[in-house]
């Protein structure tokens, strides 16, 4: 009487024996596994965050890896568990991924007491990017606050290897101190670049603090844009958004010009455990990347 | 849809075979609640006569049965310095008698998230697939507002779905496999006294549901009373205890966390079905709480199940059932919420 009512064994479904790839999102797959991947190398930036390389250790894995600009991947460490974090490297960047990372909770803790060489595990990329493609032709401001460096240094990096598509670049960064600044081994190199204007604000200065002190919004003082040609990434605490990406809107430029990226609690990162749901967005799927336009009409959103 | 008729000791006869080599699951009379009504529940059943096929309701909804509550998504064998993962794809075959329609909707709308979406979940499609599902006709449970919903019949979803004529049953058969399951038992072709009598009953059905809620233009009418008060007041008595998305034939979301072994020699990544009303359903690393007050989150979980549902899948995720309205300690239901809603004035 088996015959009524055969088992049936996903397993054999063609999909699931496909190469693992996150990109093809609406293929079965295998979505709990992660790439066996390796701490490369670990770079300090401040007390509190640490630039973690990353090596997908499959060589097809590997190759086959790929993203875009803002986009995140799930972090598992075996036994604690599982954290989104956005990509701080280039896209272009084959072989390895680099991530920003903060000490704030328990995974985090254990990823900044990792030693070189220890085993992780990757899953992803997931979400939406930014538009670069859209930019083209165009000046772009790159807008950070705080930890917002971290999201935002992968855009930096696509507008510099590809200088050429886009006309003026305002990089403008602040944090609260200087202590707490991101990359700051990395400014000098970009001030050098062609038409690109890097600027860099504190709140609380100390004595060797020589920059201008204030908030963020005071660097967009000294900036002029062309509102309908120029477009704006803006990373950073939720609060930053309301009084930068409102200066801009006053100076003009559409909230469709503008993108942010967004943060939430998530547990899965494939639009299932709700967690990062804001009204029937999932910040995984239809973000991280949002244009401004699209943040204010998600009620809750910042 | 191919329909016959089944004499009733027939279809006991159907479930016997179907439980020869699967595991059946049906309503079964567990006890008794305060107003001496009986309490049912969806448990694996070793005879057909402890399935309750005249039962009004259940507390929980079957959906424990394709998203079990905590289940290992996979596991880490750690050896060295490295680690293995092992993932299994568990789901027995099982035969699932009894299903209201809502429960059946409820179903349907769990395949718009884990089968059609991005992103398809192979731990939820291996458990449908390999669940034979008995649907079963009933007249209105009290309270419940699924004739509102349009969840209160359904064509859909099931592989068979019983329609009591008195002495035997209506069967609609929506799939190859149920099809093949009456083959083993005696049934009849549909005459049309058999088709007059289904008709006759199915408008009885329709006719017994009294709970009415407006649910038209809902989806407007929660972004116009985003700031009402009607949160505050129904968020002062929530106790953001969760049994509401626990009862729940379609909340899905979830938390998950790593539980290694005393020995350290292996972990497990556990899927806990979680519910939006928990304090940290929204709390992210740096301590910030996207949804810190009580009334925030009630809100957030109509917002999702009246709004933002509609906006993904063109239809709200609530079936109607009112589970959550039954569990809820503080008397919270939908069909309260959503009059007052409809009611608010403005000062």
């Amino acid at each position: 009487m088996s015959t009524l009512f055969h088992r049936y064994e996903i397993g054999q479904e063609v999909d699931m024996r496909q190469p693992l790839d996150f990109n093809r999102r609406s293929r079965l797959k295998d979505v709990d596994r992660a790439f066996k991947a390796e701490i490369m190398n670990v770079i300090r930036l401040t007390d509190m965050e640490k630039l973690f390389q990353i090596r997908i250790l499959d060589d097809a894995e590997r190759e086959r890896f790929s993203f875009l600009a803002g986009q995140f991947v799930m972090v598992e460490v075996p036994g604690y568990g599982e954290i989104p974090i956005s990509i701080s490297s280039s896209p272009t960047a084959k072989g390895y991924i680099e991530l920003c990372i903060r000490r704030a909770g328990l995974v985090t803790t254990v990823l900044h007491n990792a030693k070189r060489g220890a085993r992780i595990g990757i899953r992803g990329p997931f979400g939406s990017h930014f538009p670069m493609e859209k930019m083209k032709g165009q000046d772009i401001l790159l807008i950070a606050g705080g930890l917002g460096l971290a999201p935002l240094r992968a855009p930096i990096s696509h507008v510099i290897e590809n200088r050429a598509d886009f006309r003026d670049v305002y990089i403008l960064y602040g944090t609260k101190d200087p202590s707490q600044l991101l990359f700051d081994y990395q400014y000098e190199e970009w001030r050098r670049i062609d038409d690109l204007i890097m600027r860099v604000i504190v709140e609380e200065p100390d004595e060797s603090w020589t920059g201008p002190v204030g908030l963020i919004t005071k660097l967009l003082d000294d900036v002029q844009i062309q509102p309908h040609e120029t477009h704006a990434i803006v990373c950073g605490p939720p609060v930053m958004f309301k009084f930068v990406c409102g200066q801009l809107s006053k100076m003009g430029m559409p909230m469709q010009r503008m993108f942010v990226s967004l943060e939430r609690r998530m547990h899965c990162g494939m639009g299932k455990c709700c967690r990062c749901n804001i009204g029937s967005t999932y910040t995984c799927l239809d973000g991280p990347v949002f244009d401004y336009w699209t943040v204010m009409n998600l009620k809750e959103a910042i | 849809m191919l329909f016959k008729t089944l004499a009733k000791e027939e279809f006991r006869n159907l479930v016997e075979i179907l439980s020869d080599s699967n595991e059946v699951v049906g309503p079964k009379r567990v006890g008794v609640n305060a107003e001496g009504k009986p309490i049912h529940h969806y448990l694996p059943v070793e005879s057909f006569d402890e399935i309750d096929l005249g039962y009004e309701n259940t507390e929980y909804s079957a959906k424990g049965y394709f998203l079990p509550f905590t289940e290992n998504l996979s596991e880490f064998k750690f050896g060295g310095e490295d680690w293995d993962q092992q993932i299994r794809y568990e789901a027995p075959a099982r035969v699932l008698v009894g299903l209201h329609a809502c429960d059946i909707h409820g179903l349907l709308k769990l395949d718009k998230v884990f089968i059609k979406d991005f992103f398809p979940s192979p731990y939820y499609i291996a458990r449908r697939r390999n669940t034979f599902i008995v649907g079963v006709d009933h007249e209105a449970c009290e309270g419940g507002f699924c004739r509102s919903l349009g969840t209160d019949t359904v064509n859909h979803g099931f592989d068979l779905f019983l329609t009591d004529l008195g002495d035997r049953y209506f069967v609609s058969i929506d799939s190859d496999r149920g099809f093949s399951a009456l083959q083993q038992v005696k049934t009849g072709e549909i005459t049309n006294a058999d088709t007059d009598k289904y008709l006759d009953t199915r408008r009885r059905i329709a006719d017994s549901f009294k709970t009415h809620v407006d649910v038209q233009n809902l989806p407007n009418l929660l972004d116009i009373e985003f700031e009402s008060d009607v949160w505050k007041k129904w968020g002062k008595k929530c106790m953001s205890c969760g049994s509401c998305a626990m009862v729940c034939p379609t909340c899905y979301c979830y938390g998950v966390t790593e539980e290694v072994s005393m020995d350290f020699t292996e972990a497990a990544k556990v899927k806990r079905l979680y519910s939006c009303n928990l304090l940290d359903f929204a709390l992210v690393a740096g301590g910030h709480n996207f949804r810190p007050d009580r009334e925030t989150r009630l809100k957030y979980r109509y917002y999702h199940q009246h709004r933002g549902f509609v906006e993904s899948y063109e239809e709200p995720k609530c079936v109607g059932c009112n589970r959550c309205g039954r569990v809820c300690l503080a008397g919270i239901n939908p069909p309260d919420i959503i009059r007052d809603l409809h009611a608010e004035e403005r000062v």
